[in-house]
């Protein structure tokens, strides 16, 4: 089984679905736990200390670490098989083919945008939230509670640069959601003539969904800042 | 008609190709493709220069043997048909058209715009067919067959392994051949019995030979000269995955 999953294209490509997938719940969960924040702050806190430096939150930081990893280092290893298969010399001329999405041909850039904001996102957030936690500290370097989520929102989201690079972060990420939601789908063989449109209709409705609900507390955060009457 | 023609030439596997351009004049709207690549080739000849290299064989459709990249399409700017499909009406009079062989690491120029596509081949040995008793013809109503899965199989089966798929995919991954073979059989009761087995031997020798990942990009169905779905890479990915589950 070891074998297949890495020295087998469609094995390795079982374990970028199954890895997607994983990331794609986390996804859904952590946007509806942020559209909390929009409600309410103090339920947004609640959950913030529920999720701070227990065990579980612990262990799932660390599976969810691994997936991020395995998914990351196989989109390389895959892209390097890839453009070896292609060849060195390429066409003079190419086009884009009917009904190719430029997301699925470049899945690996946006791919790279999405850590890059995941980094960012880290420094911002969790570097200030479960760290400071683990480190046994009570406060953080801006003088709030680790626990206190809705504060560092509401100052990370009243700076327009990170408004802007959140949202850039927030587009790339939906890309590529528009294409591998439907793509894993299709790796691990769920799909037929029928299903596949469905699918990629499924596709757009989780990727949108994710979108517009972490873009929603970032703006929502932004104006709140800007408004004095808010 | 009046065309210029930027073609690729490459004296063998292991010159280094470049590309030249050819005037071709008073072609007739209704010319194919390679009947003007006869035409060009003929005054070649007559100039005592080398000719064009380039595969056909039935110029019907059916053989599979054209190829040609034409203007960054697999088989020319029509949608599924071949190159010996494609006539010069298609193309604007005093065009630059630009020909170029398939581009994969797992076929080869071997000159000008052929190239060897004996990987496909290779694939096939490994598993692309049913084994049965060569005794006489068995009637053909012997094993009842539903008209869906019939239809189903003769759609993959429509495959003429030419190689667009391969040479079209960013990733230069043969999965839309792989997946139309191991379709067309798992489909009907004949080929059903050898499912498994001929799954992992087609995909283990097709990543042998170097071929690429698929990425579920769709530019493979796109510019397939037969129109064959990817709904059979979802097959052949669940035929593999099953088998390898039940190992």
């Amino acid at each position: 089984m070891g074998c297949f999953l890495t020295n087998s294209s469609l094995g390795r490509k079982l374990v970028m679905s199954i890895s997607g997938c994983f990331l794609v719940l986390f996804l859904l969960f952590h946007m509806a736990m942020n559209v909390v924040a929009i409600i309410n702050g103090e339920a947004y806190n609640m959950i913030c200390g529920f999720l701070g430096a227990n065990w579980y939150a612990l262990v799932g930081t660390a599976v969810l670490a691994l997936g991020v990893f395995v998914h990351f280092v196989y989109a390389f290893i895959l892209t390097y098989q890839n453009r070896k298969a292609r060849g060195n010399v390429r066409y003079a001329v190419t086009v884009t083919e009917k009904g190719v999405d430029w997301a699925s041909k470049n899945m690996l850039v946006l791919g790279v945008i999405v850590i890059l904001g995941l980094a960012l996102h880290m420094t911002h957030f969790w570097s200030k939230m479960m760290l400071v936690e683990l480190m046994g500290e009570h406060t953080n370097n801006m003088g709030l509670a680790p626990t206190d989520g809705a504060a560092l929102i509401k100052y990370t989201f009243s700076q327009w640069y990170n408004v802007v690079l959140y949202l850039v972060w927030f587009a790339a990420l939906w890309l590529h959601l528009n294409h591998g939601v439907w793509s894993m789908f299709q790796t691990v063989g769920w799909a037929n003539d029928t299903w596949l449109p469905r699918l990629k209709c499924i596709a757009k409705l989780v990727s949108g969904l994710i979108f517009l609900g972490f873009a929603a507390v970032v703006v929502v955060f932004f104006v709140k800042s800007k408004c004095c009457c808010c | 008609m009046n065309f210029t023609l930027k073609i690729w030439r490459q004296r063998d596997a292991h010159s280094k190709g470049e590309f030249k351009e050819y005037k071709v004049s008073d072609i007739s709207s209704d010319t194919s493709f390679l009947e003007m690549l006869d035409i060009l080739n003929n005054d070649l000849v007559h100039k005592g220069e080398e000719p064009v290299a380039f595969d056909h064989d039935c110029r019907e459709g059916i053989c599979g043997m054209c190829s040609l990249h034409i203007d960054g399409h697999a088989h020319g700017p029509s949608q599924a048909v071949t190159t010996c499909q494609i006539y010069m009406r298609q193309f604007k009079d005093g065009a630059t058209i630009t020909i170029e062989p398939w581009r994969s690491a797992a076929f080869p120029v071997i000159r000008d715009l052929v190239v060897n596509r004996n990987a496909y081949d290779q694939i096939l040995q490994a598993g692309g067919y049913v084994s049965v008793r060569t005794n006489s013809v068995p009637d053909g109503n012997a094993i009842p067959i539903p008209q869906a899965d019939a239809e189903e199989s003769m759609d993959a089966a429509a495959c003429v392994g030419c190689g667009a798929c391969a040479a079209t995919c960013k990733n230069g991954s043969a999965m839309l051949f792989v997946a139309a073979r191991v379709s067309s059989l798992a489909k009907l009761p004949q080929g059903r019995v050898e499912g498994a087995r001929r799954a992992k031997a087609m995909v283990a020798k097709m990543d042998e030979l170097g071929f690429g990942n698929c990425t579920n990009t769709g530019a493979c169905q796109a510019e397939c000269p037969k129109g064959i779905s990817i709904a059979h890479i979802a097959r052949l990915n669940r035929e593999f995955l099953c088998a390898k589950l039940e190992d």
